[in-house]
């Protein structure tokens, strides 16, 4: 129940934003956020943003995970 | 983001379930354990996703996985569940839930089966579809079941303020929340219990963040891992609790930084302290646990099912005994596994469930079900 998947911001409106993850659209609360914006990734639950998710840490994660896997970042990707 | 645009966001989302590590992990865990570990992991949601994955067989077999209390459904008392079907009984009430709690057996049948018999049940995906219900259908009386942790308290403390806000006068919650720490606490110092490590439930911490989490490893002893939800995260997340067990240096590792930060979201809990009051809260199988439910605050009440609906006798639902031979108290300790309750897969089956770990999609019993573990 405490499923949360990280879906990404298209418009705000007011306390509302649109938010998209593989063709899904949802319209979702930003009530318990200081700040979005368009292009952010946040984390959806029951109809609310819960967070924003850190493109920084995301990154730093996958590099990690990358490392161990063995793989070098690819020509042309995003460092974090 | 703004270097990789929309589309490369999306492809570093997904990223996280390709990325490879799954081996380099597992080799990692098996290198650090030290010795026969038992580790806990508290949420449903891990519980599922590590029964999809497969990942107990992936673990060396010095690591005895156990299931914990964090699936919202399975701890609800079966006097709350007794107390939100019998308001469905009442003239023009609408009941509204989220999809696990609607085949729930109460004492006389679940939500389910009152609805073939009349009664009005809705599910709903959030807590403002419940509120907005209630505006477009003013004649009604809109009930919602509030029912999960720290993840999901926030939106119902939201959409209480909105209620508020709005002058909604014919929507209330029943709430029957509860909080993930103290639970924590109570079995740490269960003796029949020795859990050397929690894995750590991802999107409560979201909200919560680090701090809360301390004394379990300061006090207790016991190593803590945050950890996310692919099958990577729960391994890195496996991996931080075996090195702090090896090391005999417990702490409270964050493994989930993209999401979890650790002050947590202070405004999502300033949210809920100004709606809720901590009380003491029964747990199903495990019993009263001080403080560690939500009670809606006095100025709230014209929206808390319980001052609303004054006149039900609620005394009668304190105290109600669950389903005679279930076995979910134990199991929710990880004290038992499914296979040793006699009625697991014989009298108790996901079409026919005796006890709400078999109802709830991220029950350990459902679980033990659908993987065959």
């Amino acid at each position: 129940m405490c499923l949360a998947i990280p879906m990404q911001v298209k418009a705000v409106e007011g306390s509302e934003a649109v938010v998209t993850q593989g063709g899904t659209e949802l319209r979702v609360r930003t009530d318990l956020l200081d700040a979005v914006e368009v292009s952010d990734y946040v984390l959806v639950h029951a109809g609310f943003a819960l967070q924003v998710v850190d493109p920084e840490e995301a990154r730093a994660t996958l590099a990690m995970l990358r490392e161990m896997a063995g793989d070098a970042p690819q020509e042309g990707e995003a460092r974090g | 983001m703004a270097e990789t645009g929309p589309d490369g966001a999306m492809r570093m989302m997904d990223e996280f379930r390709a990325a490879g590590a799954v081996e380099a992990l597992r080799a990692a865990i098996a290198a650090a354990v030290p010795r026969p570990v038992k580790l806990m992991e508290v949420c449903g949601t891990h519980t599922m996703a590590i029964a999809r994955a497969g990942l107990r067989g992936l673990l060396p077999q010095e690591i005895t996985l156990l299931s914990g209390p964090g699936c919202p459904v399975c701890v609800t008392a079966q006097g709350e569940i007794d107390a939100f079907l019998a308001l469905g009984e009442r003239p023009n009430v609408v009941l509204t839930c989220f999809g696990d709690m609607m085949r729930v057996p109460g004492s006389a049948g679940s939500l389910e089966q009152m609805r073939a018999r009349g009664t009005e049940a809705r599910v709903v995906y959030s807590p403002m579809d419940a509120l907005v219900l209630a505006i477009e259908q003013p004649s009604k009386e809109v009930v919602f079941f509030g029912v999960g942790f720290e993840t999901t308290v926030p939106t119902v403390a939201a959409t209480l303020k909105e209620a508020s806000r709005r002058g909604v006068r014919n929507f209330s919650v029943l709430a029957a929340h509860k909080t993930i720490p103290g639970a924590l606490a109570a079995l740490a110092s269960a003796p029949d219990l020795a859990v050397d490590g929690f894995l750590l439930p991802g999107h409560v911490s979201v909200i919560l963040g680090e701090a809360p989490y301390r004394f379990l490893a300061e006090e207790h002893g016991v190593a803590c891992a945050i950890a996310g939800f692919e099958a990577t995260d729960i391994l890195d997340g496996i991996r931080a609790l075996v090195e702090q067990i090896r090391d005999a240096r417990p702490t409270v590792a964050n493994r989930y930084h993209r999401a979890v930060r650790s002050e947590g979201n202070p405004t999502a809990r300033a949210l809920v302290d100004s709606v809720f009051a901590p009380v003491d809260a029964t747990w199903r199988g495990i019993g009263l646990i001080p403080g560690t439910g939500l009670a809606i605050r006095e100025e709230y009440a014209p929206w808390d099912a319980r001052a609303r609906f004054a006149d039900l006798d609620w005394e009668r639902f304190a105290n109600v005994p669950e389903p005679r031979g279930c076995r979910c108290g134990e199991i929710l300790k990880g004290a038992l596994t499914p296979r040793d309750c006699p009625l697991f897969g014989r009298a108790c089956t996901p079409a026919r469930p005796v006890g709400p770990c078999m109802v709830s999609s991220e029950g350990t019993c459902a679980a033990y079900y659908r993987y065959q573990l």
